[in-house]
């Protein structure tokens, strides 16, 4: 088990996310940034589908209270097993115990503590993800207890050198959205020949950014989302829906994030600038 | 019936399905059908209808979306001349008190009409669920009495608790969770339209058929403790017309 002494900023249990929901409304949820996800899975030998958890830029203060085996995936925080300084990408060893403290950010904006065996809380609606209204809780707070399973035998035997390069990538790579052929020329150019500004209203629903394109009158019937799915508003205000995003909107869906798109941005935060790079599918 | 559909790559893993842009029961009744067919004869999938559309979430991790667009336009093509959808009749009880009512009063004022009348011409129509989104369990109305139609608020309220029964512009509908809202709240009902609880968290679906009726303030807290105990079912029939 692992106890919250501190809970950080937010922190959330996140799997692959919660499927055959969306029909009645239930978002998909899952880790904001799946490649670190699976990179963390990957590490430790453990089934993709298993729980982590999913650290937003403070992190928290963890007690161990079984032997097991960790690993830290995306955003670079600063971390420590009691007084060793734990670097992002290699398994260590827990014992009972141990305490877990991050410390500050470096870069990126979303960590993931990979537990051997995964997070053992109990699935809703087949999923551990949280999500308001849907899991008990929204994020982890002091004197939780996260059930895990007790491991002190032969440490996971993946040693593979993992890349963090992408969290200094500005490129957001999009697919055209349904709704692409009602932009025009005008909008087009202002789309993918500048910058653009993450705003503070960035979270596990939804990403704004700041700068807007040119207003328009199209609306839409009410219609699917996914995450990735960058809606217009009339106003020409941009909105990036993310893992926790609603399953309809109706603003045209102008453009598509890929998954790889939707990783790399997940890993941004206020003021962080991108660049939308358009790939047509092949 | 057979209507004149789209299909567009939406992202690399799913497929929207567009029909004409109308609200329409006969697109809702298609919709349905189609996507009845779909999710028993294509394995790896999700589903997400509404209103016009049907999105298809592709979950195989080898199958192309034009393999999918090729087995769902040979499904459409298969039975395109099915007769209507079989549909489930809600019936969920609204205590229309002032209590809960919050907007009932100016409503009925801006409508010349008294709080009886209101109730009346809410309770009277049939309304079709046209979509669930937004929150887990919130159905989309069609149907509502054009005499109620009512324009959101300025400002939308920050906390609308669970239950609560608005209009919004040309729709009506309840609110499945707290949360924020901009609609004129004329109601609550007790019942849960969405709960982990149970082992179908949610009955109601997308093309099926809702009317409310008046319960008053004693009936409601009654009802309130058998959803509470999990012992109160929503009144149902199976329709066929």
């Amino acid at each position: 088990m692992i106890e919250v002494i501190k809970p950080g900023f937010y922190s959330s249990v996140q799997d692959m996310g919660r499927f055959g929901y969306r029909q009645f409304g239930v978002p998909v949820s899952g880790a904001m940034d799946m490649t670190a996800l699976n990179a963390a899975n990957f590490l430790l030998g453990n089934d993709e589908k298993d729980a982590a958890l999913e650290i937003t830029m403070t992190g928290p203060l963890l007690r161990f209270h079984s032997d097991t085996f960790i690993v830290i995936t995306g955003a670079c925080m600063e971390a420590k097993l009691n007084d060793t300084d734990l670097e992002n990408n290699v398994v260590y060893r827990v014992r009972t115990k141990d305490e877990l403290r991050f410390g500050r950010l470096r870069k990126g904006f979303r960590s993931y503590l990979g537990i051997k065996g995964g997070i053992q809380i109990e699935k809703v609606l087949e999923s551990r993800s949280f999500y308001k209204n849907i899991s008990p809780n929204a994020m982890i707070a002091t004197g939780d207890k996260l059930p895990i399973k007790t491991l002190d035998d032969a440490e996971p035997e993946k040693k593979v050198i993992w890349s963090d390069d992408y969290l200094d990538k500005t490129e957001i790579e999009v697919y055209p959205g349904p709704e692409y052929h009602q932009l025009n020329d005008k909008q087009l150019e202002k789309l993918f020949s500048r910058e653009f500004t993450i705003a503070k209203e960035n979270n596990r629903m939804a990403y704004q950014l700041e700068e807007q394109i040119q207003e328009h009158p199209f609306s839409l019937l009410t219609s699917a989302a996914l995450p990735g799915t960058v809606q217009l508003t009339s106003s020409g205000k941009l909105i990036i829906l993310m893992r926790d995003g609603q399953t309809t909107g109706g603003y045209p869906r102008i453009l598509q994030l890929s998954e790889k798109g939707i990783s790399t941005l997940a890993q941004k935060k206020t003021f962080d600038k991108i660049e939308l790079k358009l790939k047509l599918i092949s | 019936m057979s209507f004149k559909i789209q299909y567009k790559e939406f992202g690399a893993n799913a497929l929207l399905i567009e029909w004409p842009d109308i609200i329409e029961e006969a697109v809702l009744s298609d919709i349905q059908n189609f996507g009845n067919r779909i999710g028993s004869e294509i394995s790896e999938i999700e589903i997400i209808p509404s209103y016009n559309s049907l999105t298809i979430v592709d979950y195989h991790p080898k199958r192309t979306l034009k393999d999918l667009r090729k087995r769902a336009e040979e499904i459409y093509t298969a039975f395109k001349d099915q007769k209507k959808q079989p549909y489930t009749l809600w019936r969920i009880p609204v205590c229309y008190d002032p209590k809960f009512g919050i907007d009932l009063q100016r409503l009925a004022e801006t409508k010349g009409l008294s709080t009886e009348e209101v109730i009346k011409l809410h309770t009277e129509a049939v309304y079709s669920i046209y979509c669930i989104g937004f929150l887990p369990g919130f159905m989309y109305l069609g149907g509502l009495a054009e005499i109620l139609h009512t324009p959101r608020l300025n400002a939308p309220r920050l906390n609308i608790p669970r239950g609560a029964v608005g209009i919004g512009g040309n729709q009506t509908g309840v609110y499945p969770q707290d949360s924020p809202g901009g609609w004129n709240i004329i109601g609550n009902s007790p019942v849960r339209l969405f709960d982990t609880n149970r082992e179908s968290p949610c009955s109601i679906r997308t093309g099926d058929k809702v009317q409310f009726y008046s319960v008053s303030l004693p009936e409601y807290r009654v009802l309130e403790i058998e959803v509470n105990a999990s012992v109160f079912e929503m009144e149902k029939t199976e329709m066929n017309d």
